[in-house]
């Protein structure tokens, strides 16, 4: 064989997977397959056919990224553990231990909440103090929130479907269940770049915008009592929420995170932890990628809203301020990577635009539900 | 033109430049519509702005800002610029992506930012066979030419980037022209070349002429079909400017009947309606039910649960007069949407019947804040556990059935109520509850009108009714004086002192209730001692009403009845509910005595033939994001000298870190495999 062959063609993609590979590929078709048989008959031919590539979509996410594939074990566990001590019951809640104090959802999304600040509060010691061991932590920290979180979203997805049969839906239909995945995402990709740009000098800056999401999210439990698992609406009951919401999610957490990278770089840039936060240009890269991903994600979730529109309220555009509002934040975004990409910009512009583009964002996500009217009414404040 | 003139506007329609102005003036134009609420009835915007700014921000389209001919016309612009934009960029485009640029001289070369200079005792043959396997290993196509002292090996990747912007520009212009032509436009054209007029919608279907309706070959549309239950239509109305266009359907829509079910929370779960769709021209017949997010389309029209109304209800009312002294009450009958005539007193009054529920749904529960509120432990304690408890006690009861009626006196003043049909308890005592306001913007006040033992009004009618007559406030004060002092110490004198007292009191009650009352304190009574005398007053009040319901009672036959806490609870509330009602506004009280319910659904037929070239559009759009972000377009160069050196050198039009890891990853790997050659295993 050629050595241009053996050393320097891509790996053979089954070759030299490790035993906890093939386990979590295991484990993943087992609990599909299972899932099939015991539910297929209650599922739709789509549905049937989602459950059938999740088995592979999963397993390729847990081989690329092994942080993932813990994750995917420790939620499987924790969730189905929580669903497994309820016996149906919701009274249980209040009686099992494990339930009261760890697993139902109330209380996973609150250690979720508790471990997300305790992350903050340790990559900030890590950055300042340039310790590696606390920053090690933050990100355990940040993973063990991002478990807590994802298992409350799915026993609160199980206890609503124990309220009745009719009531339960998947937890994506409010502006509390939409906060606790917003902070789930961005952790995500956050943790996803600390990874691929082994550094973690960004936790600091990047658990502040998911700090303040889950300060949100604890105001809107303490004192609006939103976290009450309610009915859907009709307007709501549509397969398209299950795949608009997370979409779009995924483009509001990217540039989150972006904006957040963008402060790193204008303190970097002025002289402050300059030392300490990476280089400007790496910086600049992990810019650009949140940003082109969350713009891709936003685009597909644009698009998916107006096919539920068409299909909700009849026309697929009707200039209703939140789609008004989606195509604002889209054409900023729109402008920034052709700045970048076409002009070759780099630099303080496009930080500063970061940082003003979560605003408009926000305000797209938040600003249109409090003061503005419209169709997209869901979650008003 | 002159042809530099007209190279000079190309060159301006098609620069970026111009296309993100145009998106910028595009963003900023949209949030004026998102601020200013659009297609709102003109009078709204006539209030808010006065007379002044009303007319000039309705010249400039700002009441339906993305309908307006400015804002269509940003829109034209912008397809035009971009699709100049394609047409100038395409041609190169397409050429880059064929080109091995294997012209390339080593001058410009040695201007890229990633180039390394290494050397190699191969020959070109060995080293052209050893780099392009390596290089095809690496998703990369390569070309070899000779040039005047060596040979350069060109090779590509990610040529797709370049696809990329072609689709997804060309998806824009696509979304855009699909999207105008199913918005406004065609109407435009249609409401100018047709010259067709809005109509106020204040006269029959039957009697609006040709000028103001649409023929169903109509590009596209969108309108709202009103249909009761029973009933067919085949006309959508067009809400257009301060008017609306009859739009007319290829076929008949019945509505069979019209379902709406709610959750036990009384939230609605499901609206929907069974339709009977008519072919006009074969007679077929399709039934289908309609649902919120489960539309139905049928020759090229698509039917939509929008909305619900009442469709006519029929009621029967019992009008109870509260005229002073009066005890009359006569039979109605109406429907909603319809309107009564009424003669109570001197003014002729109209009611019209605006709405009717079959049920309420209420939390009746009352807020009691409790210490554990004040303990921070506590309070985290009840938000742990499942999210299905509720943060605060909910109490949801159906409170049965309600309407809501205007009463518009003869100068055209309108006050609005809302009736309940059934009495509602609350703590521990039942109430029927009317409610009122002046003014659309206010919530309606409600009056509690205590029921009887019976569940029903007639006790407090009758009450009120002997109360407000003042030739028998001097008996039933007689017999409060007898009653409240029964002793033997008491002398005559002091019994019609306060036989006296009581009357008094009954005839201020009875002008204005409390209000008269407390006017007569302000007037008589030392501030100090307003207090007692307001005590002393409603204690004379409450002892006279009970002593008035046991005068009736007598005039009735009936046994004299027990004072229990029940009953002293409703006499409290009967005097403080008949002062309420001088408040009330309305001679008569309307009791809802009976009703047929009949729905109506709101059906929303809408045309929009330019879908498809959207969705399309938008497939391609997303296809083209994706290429130009996550395709890099890279070129790698290695001219192989004569002389023995090799010049690597790499460009991509994606200058990201991973670009410079790339490049030092194929430099490792090239000059490792030209400086140990090719060896066979």
């Amino acid at each position: 064989m050629d050595l241009a062959q053996a050393n320097h063609a891509p790996k053979p993609y089954l070759k030299g997977r490790s035993a906890l590979d093939w386990l979590a590929a295991l484990l993943l078709s087992a609990g599909g397959l299972f899932a099939l048989a015991q539910y297929g008959q209650y599922m739709d031919d789509y549905e049937q056919a989602i459950l059938l590539a999740a088995i592979p979509t999963f397993i390729a996410l847990a081989w690329a990224w092994a942080g993932l594939r813990n994750l995917l074990a420790g939620v499987a566990l924790l969730s189905l553990g929580g669903i497994e001590l309820y016996h149906a019951d919701l009274a249980r809640a209040e009686q099992a231990f494990l339930l009261k104090y760890f697993l139902s959802s109330q209380t996973a999304i609150g250690w979720m909440c508790f471990l997300f600040f305790f992350a903050t509060a340790t990559y900030w010691l890590g950055l300042l103090a340039r310790s590696d061991f606390a920053e090690k932590t933050g990100t355990v920290l940040t993973w063990a929130a991002t478990v807590m979180g994802t298992t409350g979203l799915l026993v609160r997805w199980y206890e609503s479907y124990l309220i009745g049969p009719d009531i339960g839906h998947i937890p994506i239909s409010n502006l509390y269940e939409v906060f606790v995945l917003f902070s789930l995402i961005t952790a995500l990709l956050y943790l996803h770049y600390e990874r691929h740009y082994a550094t973690r000098r960004l936790g600091a800056f990047v658990l502040i915008v998911i700090s303040a999401a889950v300060a949100f999210t604890l105001w809107y439990t303490f004192s609006r009592g939103a976290h009450e698992i309610q009915p859907l609406v009709p307007a709501l009951q549509s397969y398209w929420m299950k795949i608009h919401v997370p979409a779009n999610f995924i483009g509001y957490g990217a540039f989150a995170l972006a904006a957040m990278i963008g402060v790193a770089w204008l303190l970097a840039e002025r002289g402050i932890l300059a030392t300490r936060l990476p280089s400007l240009v790496m910086m600049e890269d992990v810019m650009y990628k949140a940003i082109a991903i969350g713009f891709a994600f936003f685009t597909i979730a644009t698009i998916l809203g107006a096919l539920w529109a068409a299909e909700a309220w009849g026309t697929y555009w009707q200039w209703d301020p939140k789609e008004t509002w989606a195509l604002i934040v889209w054409l900023n975004y729109a402008a920034w990577l052709h700045l970048r990409l076409t002009k070759g910009l780099r630099g303080a512009v496009l930080a500063w635009w970061a940082v003003v583009g979560l605003l408009v964002t926000t305000f797209a996500f938040l600003g249109v539900n409090m003061f503005l009217s419209g169709l997209h009414s869901y979650g008003a404040l | 033109m002159n042809r530099t003139y007209s190279r000079q506007l190309y060159e301006m329609l098609s620069s970026m430049r111009f296309a993100v102005s145009l998106l910028t003036v595009l963003a900023i134009a949209s949030i004026i519509g998102t601020v200013l609420k659009q297609n709102e009835p003109y009078n709204n915007y006539l209030n808010q702005f006065g007379q002044f700014w009303f007319p000039v921000f309705e010249a400039i389209g700002l009441y339906s800002v993305y309908h307006a001919s400015w804002f269509l016309a940003i829109l034209a612009f912008l397809v035009v610029s971009t699709s100049l934009c394609i047409i100038r960029q395409s041609p190169g485009m397409v050429r880059e992506m064929k080109s091995f640029r294997t012209g390339a001289r080593e001058a410009s070369l040695r201007q890229f930012a990633h180039q390394h200079t290494t050397q190699t005792a191969l020959t070109h043959t060995e080293a052209e066979r050893v780099v392009t396997t390596y290089l095809a290993a690496q998703g990369y196509k390569s070309k070899s030419k000779a040039q005047a002292d060596g040979l350069l090996i060109a090779a590509k990747a990610g040529s797709w980037n370049r696809m990329g912007y072609m689709l997804a520009h060309g998806a824009i212009v696509m979304i855009c022209i699909g999207g105008l032509l199913d918005g406004d436009l065609p109407l435009k054209v249609e409401m100018l070349l047709g010259n067709k007029q809005v109509t106020s919608l204040d006269k029959p279907f039957a009697q609006i002429g040709p000028e103001s309706r649409l023929g169903p070959d109509h590009w596209s549309y969108r309108g709202n079909v009103f249909l009761p239950e029973g009933k067919r239509g085949n006309i959508a109305v067009l809400n257009v400017k301060d008017g609306a266009l009859l739009q007319e359907l290829p076929f008949l829509i019945t509505l069979k009947q019209f379902h709406i079910e709610h959750y036990s929370t009384g939230m609605p779960k499901r609206f929907a309606s069974d339709i009977v769709i008519t072919n006009p021209k074969t007679g077929a017949e399709i039934e289908r039910t309609i649902e919120v997010n489960k539309p139905f389309e049928y020759m090229g029209v698509s039917l939509y649960q929008a909305s619900f109304e009442d469709g006519g209800s029929k009621l029967k009312l019992k009008a109870h007069s509260l005229l002073p002294g009066s005890t009359k009450v006569f039979d109605a009958e109406t429907e909603v949407g319809g309107s009564l005539q009424l003669k109570q007193g001197e003014e002729p009054l109209r009611v019209e019947v605006t709405g009717f529920r079959p049920f309420n749904v209420e939390n009746m529960s009352q807020p009691t804040p409790t210490d554990s509120e004040k303990n921070t432990l506590a309070m985290l304690n009840r938000h742990l556990g499942s999210g299905a408890k509720s943060p605060d006690s909910k109490d949801l009861k159906n409170v049965g059935p309600s309407f809501s009626y205007k009463l518009r006196d003869a100068a055209g003043q309108a006050r609005e109520y809302n009736n309940y049909m059934v009495p509602v308890t609350q703590e521990g005592r039942s109430f029927f509850m009317t409610g009122m306001r002046e003014t659309q913007a206010d919530g309606f006040r409600y009056l509690r009108l205590p029921a009887d033992e019976n569940d029903k009004l007639d006790t407090w009618f009758a009450l009120r009714a002997i109360l407000t007559t003042p030739k028998e406030h001097a008996l039933i004060a007689r017999r409060f004086a007898a009653t409240a002092m029964s002793g033997e110490g008491v002398s005559d004198t002091m019994r019609a002192r306060l036989a006296d007292t009581a009357e008094r009191t009954l005839h201020l009650y009875a002008e204005r209730g409390f209000e008269s009352l407390g006017k007569f304190i302000n007037d008589t009574v030392p501030e100090a001692e307003r207090e007692k005398a307001a005590d002393v007053f409603v204690r004379v009040l409450q002892g006279s009403t009970w002593e008035a319901w046991q005068l009736l009672r007598e005039r009735q036959k009936l046994k004299p009845l027990e004072m229990t806490t029940t009953r002293a609870d409703f006499v409290r509330d009967t005097v403080n509910s008949i002062s309420d009602s001088f408040h009330y506004g309305s001679p008569v009280y309307l009791e809802l005595d009976q009703f047929e319910e009949i729905k109506a659904s709101v059906i929303q037929a809408t045309r929009s033939p330019g879908k498809n070239g959207v969705y399309l559009g938008c497939a391609l759009l997303v296809a083209g994001v994706f290429f130009m972000l996550y395709v890099r377009e890279r070129r790698l160069f290695v001219l192989l000298k004569d002389s023995g050196e090799v010049l690597l050198a790499l460009s991509s039009n994606r200058k990201t870190l991973d670009t410079d890891g790339e490049f030092a990853r194929h430099q490792e790997t090239i000059t490792t495999l030209l400086n140990h050659g090719p060896r066979t295993s």
